[in-house]
């Protein structure tokens, strides 16, 4: 598994740093403004935070252009601001407005930016695969040199889409870079207590996929595992899985008691915080100071003000457009 | 006008796609070597080759889930799934994908997708190769579905669901595949708004889709026989359902029989016979009567799967019951 903690010379420079750095800091602090709003009953519905897994969507997304595609699923958020989805109109989207990435349809599990080739969140574990592999195969029949990333949790291995999807995307050598963000758990049932087999990267192997595991608390090894399997899938020799390990600190969802796992567990892994891990790098490398801090935090901090102040004040979608967007035209 | 069987004009309406929209690629189990399990890709991948006559790995939720993604990066997939009772196994991609994302999206993303599946009994092959199923697929609000009962309507709809910008499901009965009929191949694509009155008549309406259409045409020649002038309405398409057509011919017959291949419980007979009921229950000289097949899984032995499907003699007799006693 690759990583970057042992390396004695910064490895990256300080403006990336500080880059990298200030996006998983605006997602912790983005999902704590989110957990906010539900229990003020502002957010309503499922949320599901990605708080603990920041690494992994941040490191993965710097492999992607913007012509790329993104797949993702339910717990998108991360994703979602990482691909430069504006923090208000994501807040807004689970106000349930207009101003909504999703016009207030999809809330919390359904972001969506056609600009952005965001093609959304999936909330049936593993239904976004399939989506991805049909992205990918337009592409390659369209000569278009570009990549599709799909986002998904451990869970959704033992679905019989991504196995499925496995096999096509090698069968039809399509450009799609599978991430893997394993969290160790499908909701509440431990990997081990779902999977006859918990080495991921087998699964891809036995379908002829290149696979690799990375360590997902590590941001800097996370970005380059995904750059290297960007670049493998960009040379059109196939698909790749990415298994990125990573936890999340908070419940499934904000429904769920957490009961499964234990405390010490969980602490045990806090002490991974993928955050706090590249700050103890960064400031090792002389590449961060307090008064960084201080500005990211207040940045971020006024980002977010703004971002509820926009969702407040947004207007809902009038009652009278209920139907509108089931069947129509072309969308622009 | 050009005589072609069913099959033949599924085939042409293929390749008039596969010539002038190269967006246009037909996927799905066995359309390639194999020609098609019921040989209506027979001879396409010669003339268009791998990439764009797919055949796919029984993987029905993959290549479903596959064909909506094309659909989203630019293409106009044309998916094939065998029989009826395999496309449960891509239900998750239909219901969950393929008729929500414009919605869910907020209007951003469309599914230009068309996906054509062999439906309904009749051939001897049992349970899990021979229901009729289009009417679970009606309750979806996000897609269309069709029906093309007539080799002309099987010509014409698929050029006319691959104009459409969201999903267009067409349900092939398998036994209309060797019917032989009419193709005006220089009309082109047909329209696919309204239902089509197949036989005028006044005193009773025969509403129909699909595989039943040969029954109901062949029971109202037997009515006529004894004097009965029946209607015989074919749907054409079950999702956005031409009501209009229905309540006109309802308003001139005062009677509605309903053939559906579908098991009787909840079948689109039953929402046909509410929409009556909402819309022209004034008009009614006697309740709304079904022929549907009887509610058991699809038997193999001949006696036993025709006695479990519509009969024309149960349409014949529906018809002059309502007419004897209410007359």
């Amino acid at each position: 598994m690759a990583t970057t903690s042992a390396s004695k010379h910064p490895p990256v420079d300080r403006e990336h740093a500080l880059f990298l750095l200030s996006e998983m800091l605006r997602i912790r602090r983005f999902e704590e403004k989110a957990a906010e709003m539900y229990s003020l009953q502002k957010i309503h519905g499922f949320l599901h935070l990605y708080i603990g897994e920041e690494a992994t969507g941040v490191g993965a997304m710097q492999a992607f252009t913007p012509e790329d595609a993104i797949v993702a699923t339910y717990r998108e958020h991360g994703q979602a601001l990482a691909r430069g989805i504006p923090s208000r109109v994501l807040m807004a989207e689970m106000f349930g407005k207009a101003t909504g990435c999703s016009h207030g349809h999809g809330g919390s599990m359904h972001f969506f930016d056609a600009s952005r080739r965001f093609y959304g969140g999936y909330a049936i574990v593993g239904g976004g695969l399939p989506i991805a592999v049909g992205l990918a195969l337009a592409d390659k029949l369209q000569n278009r040199k570009r990549v599709t990333a799909c986002f998904f949790g451990d869970g959704a291995v033992a679905e019989g889409e991504f196995h499925e999807s496995m096999n096509l995307a090698a069968l039809w050598k399509l450009p799609v870079v599978f991430l893997c963000e394993n969290n160790l758990y499908a909701m509440g049932t431990a990997l081990a207590r779902h999977q006859s087999q918990t080495n991921i990267s087998l699964k891809a192997h036995s379908y002829g996929v290149d696979a690799n595991a990375v360590d997902g608390m590590d941001v800097l090894a996370v970005e380059a595992a995904a750059k290297q399997a960007a670049g493998f899938v960009r040379s059109g020799s196939g698909p790749f899985l990415l298994e990125l390990r990573t936890y999340r600190f908070r419940a499934h969802s904000m429904a769920d008691p957490d009961l499964y796992r234990t405390k010490e567990e969980i602490e045990e892994w806090k002490k991974r915080d993928p955050i706090v891990l590249f700050q103890s790098q960064l400031r090792a490398w002389n590449l961060l100071t307090d008064s960084d801090l201080t500005r990211l935090e207040a940045e971020i901090s006024a980002e977010l003000d703004e971002a509820v102040r926009f969702a407040e004040t947004s207007p809902f979608e009038p009652v009278e457009q209920l139907l509108k967007d089931v069947e129509g035209p072309v969308a622009p | 006008m050009t005589k072609m069987t069913y099959r033949e004009a599924v085939r042409a309406a293929l390749r008039r796609a596969l010539r002038s929209d190269p967006r246009v690629f037909l996927m799905g189990e066995d359309v390639g070597r194999y020609g098609g399990a019921f040989a209506v890709s027979h001879g396409l991948l010669a003339e268009f080759g791998p990439e764009r006559i797919r055949d796919t790995p029984l993987s029905e939720s993959a290549f479903v889930g596959a064909g909506i993604g094309a659909a989203l990066g630019g293409m106009r997939p044309i998916v094939e799934i065998m029989t009826v009772n395999f496309s449960m196994l891509a239900m998750d991609q239909i219901l969950n994908n393929a008729a929500t994302l414009r919605h869910m999206s907020g209007g951003q993303f469309n599914v230009p997708l068309v996906v054509r599946v062999a439906t309904g009994g009749g051939r001897q092959m049992a349970a899990q190769h021979s229901h009729s199923l289009e009417g679970w697929y009606a309750h979806i609000p996000g897609i269309k579905v069709l029906t093309p009962a007539t080799v002309a309507d099987a010509y014409g709809m698929l050029l006319a669901a691959l104009q459409e910008p969201d999903p267009v499901f067409l349900f092939e009965h398998a036994t209309l595949y060797p019917l032989e009929g009419e193709v005006d191949e220089a009309a082109g694509q047909a329209d696919i708004s309204r239902a089509a009155v197949r036989r005028a008549g006044q005193d009773v309406t025969l509403l129909t889709f699909g595989g039943t259409l040969g029954k109901t045409m062949q029971a109202a020649d037997l009515l006529a026989k004894d004097g009965v002038q029946a209607e015989v309405i074919d749907l054409r398409l079950l999702r956005p359902l031409d009501i209009a057509t229905i309540v006109n011919s309802v308003t001139k017959t005062h009677r509605a029989v309903i053939v559906d291949e579908a098991w009787r419980t909840g079948s689109f007979a039953a929402e046909i016979s509410a929409q009556i009921m909402e819309k022209a229950f004034d008009e009614l000289d006697a309740p709304v009567q079904r022929v549907c097949s009887a509610e058991v899984p699809m038997p193999y032995a001949k006696h036993l799967e025709t006695a479990a499907l519509p009969k024309v003699e149960e349409i014949v007799s529906a018809a002059t019951g309502m007419i004897s006693h209410h007359g």
